[in-house]
């Protein structure tokens, strides 16, 4: 298993996102930007493996709370540091800070996956996905309407504190965390909300409690990610968080396989990789025998939601266990 | 008092839409227990097929903007059934949550493959019936509202009637209730949900014109919103309840017009999820719908 010794893969992982995070200058920024936002791409996408695989929810509004905690932290750094930190600060105070802007990011992100999750979680999964689905124009809506974070045009101007370390070092988190609570005889209760709710009730797991602690979980990581997206992008406005967004979260889970840690990871990386070969893919058409203008491909630089929708559908018809799971019994969509 | 009677005019026309798309989402839900997304999609496609049959229509007259709309139900009851046939019918015997996949995927393809073949920037939809005012002291009654709110009571009339006293209602009621005794019954299942889909995406194709006709802007994704709050109004009547869907829309229809006409109508899109939330904390299985025991 890929994911077997998850204390000795986070030290691993911790040690590659420092030496990463401290040869950054010398890197390529092209590459670094890519590997910056698979790192923020496996943090989305495995904690909503946590909600939607492992659990057995499912949630449209990953990017509502990446919402809620990428504007809080912020928040955090843009108009509280002035007042508590010294303009002259040490390095050490100003990434203590950052650190703690990205942890009331995820805090409040929770927060608002309480909010959203205690009264709908107690319900069927299709009411979920609605709900999820409001709260994510709700948030849109609420951010939209408050001017001091400016209004539909969104903040700029965010300190660009995200670096390779944070990004990675926070990837690795989410795996570490989100493997060992399956694992842990807690988390087997989600497991078994997940396999039969009724049976998982009848031998004394809460399940809304379960549900619940799960969908708040995968908002605090949603946020943190959020937070550092951010810092990462310099700027946020609401419509950088919308339903396509979530989507594309959904859509990395899926072509991962729900519950399959290992494969949702593989299936971010694949997923940022995506567009940026389409991207190249683009610029080359192809000639046809019967006319003389040659067969653009253009249109597959704009068509990543269209390729998105087929994905999904062809997934679900041929292959509802995930491109990456190979004979794994359990946490499937079949099952 | 005036502006209270406007407001109200307008918030049942637009509610009468609402309960157009609602009724899709309740039959749906009744035979088959699943949202199905894409039907906010059908609904667009019915009024991007509106705009091409009345560009060809030319003079705007009542038969013509009924012929329109009749030939937009038609095609987009074949949409619907096409859509269950290939994508919902190969997944009914699996878990719900693969259906409710295929649906969100099926809802975002539309929305795309619209981008691409229809544009996406917006169009005008051209006159399929032709509107005038009228003038009630200070009140002012646009025909157009008296045509979305005619039209809709037609087709509620309509399906309740079908669904009540035609064998072909008969059956569907027999299938929502069990379809496996239904079937037992030499009641044909595929048959039934086929023709469900095929009456729900017609009525949403009617929606989608009426919606053009009254907001003479159409572009691909303009499904998304109303789908939703159709949906919503689905839900506060109690889902897979078809009066109960229509009394969903309208009160939608009217709450989310005065919330525009306040102060507030900037949170106007937030209303339906707020009002969702609420009722699903206080009454899930909304105002006319009974609460069913899950058995095991």
């Amino acid at each position: 298993m890929l994911l077997a010794r998850p204390r000795t893969l986070l030290g691993a992982a911790l040690a590659v996102s420092v030496a990463l995070g401290l040869c950054q200058q010398r890197l390529d920024p092209y590459y670094v930007d890519v590997l910056t936002r698979i790192g923020i791409n496996i943090t989305l996408a495995v904690s909503l493996n946590l909600i939607n695989g492992h659990t057995g929810q499912f949630s449209l509004g990953h990017a509502g709370f990446m919402a809620v905690g990428g504007y809080t932290a912020a928040t955090v750094s843009m108009f509280a540091a002035p007042h508590f930190l010294p303009a002259n600060a040490p390095a050490a105070f100003t990434l203590a800070w950052f650190l703690a802007a990205l942890v009331a990011g995820g805090l409040v992100a929770g927060a608002a996956g309480l909010l959203v999750g205690a009264p709908s979680l107690r319900l069927k999964g299709d009411y979920l996905a609605i709900v999820t689905l409001g709260f994510g124009q709700i948030i849109a809506v609420i951010f939209r309407n408050i001017e001091p974070l400016g209004g539909a045009l969104g903040l700029s101007g965010i300190p660009a504190y995200t670096n390779l370390f944070w990004v990675l070092a926070t990837a690795a988190l989410t795996v570490y965390v989100v493997t060992t609570m399956v694992n842990s005889t807690y988390g087997r209760g989600f497991l078994a909300t997940h396999d039969d709710e009724v049976a998982a009730a009848a031998i004394g797991i809460n399940t809304t409690r379960c549900k619940i602690v799960a969908f708040v979980i995968g908002a605090f990581f949603a946020g943190v990610a959020g937070g550092l997206y951010g810092h990462f992008s310099m700027t946020i406005n609401p419509k950088g968080f919308d339903f396509n967004r979530s989507i594309e979260i959904v859509v990395m889970v899926i072509v991962g396989g729900m519950g399959n840690t290992a494969g949702v990871i593989l299936a971010a990386a694949l997923l940022t990789l995506l567009p940026e070969g389409l991207r190249t893919l683009a610029g080359y058409s192809i000639p046809v025998p019967w006319s003389a203008q040659p067969w653009s491909l253009n249109w597959i630089g704009e068509s990543r939601p269209l390729l998105y929708s087929m994905l999904l559908i062809g997934l679900m018809l041929l292959r509802p266990q995930g491109l990456f799971n190979w004979g794994r019994r359990g946490s499937t969509a079949t099952s | 008092m005036t502006e209270f009677f406007q407001q109200l005019i307008n918030g049942l026309s637009v509610g009468s839409m609402y309960a157009l798309i609602a009724l899709g989402y309740t039959l749906v839900y009744g035979v088959l227990r699943f949202i199905n997304f894409a039907h906010s999609d059908v609904f667009m496609v019915g009024a991007f097929a509106g705009m091409y049959l009345g560009r060809g229509l030319g003079q705007a007259s009542v038969g013509g903007g009924l012929l329109v709309m009749l030939g937009a139900m038609a095609l987009c009851a074949v949409l619907g059934m096409l859509i269950e046939r290939f994508a919902y019918r190969p997944l009914r015997n699996r878990s719900k949550l693969s259906v409710l996949i295929t649906a969100i995927g099926m809802s975002l393809f539309l929305e795309n493959a619209g981008q691409l073949v229809f544009g996406p920037n917006p169009q005008p939809f051209p006159a399929t019936f032709p509107s005038r005012n009228f003038d009630l002291g200070q009140v002012v009654i646009s025909s157009k509202d008296l045509v979305v709110f005619g039209v809709a009571v037609v087709l509620l009339a309509g399906l309740q009637l079908l669904v009540l006293k035609t064998r072909i209602g008969t059956a569907m009621r027999a299938t929502a209730f069990n379809p496996q005794a239904a079937s037992l019954m030499g009641i044909n299942i595929n048959t039934v949900i086929s023709f469900t889909f095929g009456l729900g995406s017609a009525l949403a194709a009617a929606g989608g014109i009426l919606w053009a006709y009254k907001f003479p802007k159409i572009d691909p994704l303009m499904g998304i919103a109303p789908g939703l709050t159709a949906f919503v109004a689905a839900v506060l009547g109690g889902i897979g309840n078809i009066p109960g869907a229509a009394l969903g829309g309208l009160l939608i229809g009217i709450i989310e017009t005065f919330v525009k006409g306040s102060p507030w109508s900037t949170w106007s899109e937030a209303i339906a999820f707020v009002l969702l939330i609420i009722i699903l904390m206080f009454r899930p299985a909304g105002l006319l719908g009974e609460t069913q025991p899950e058995k095991v």
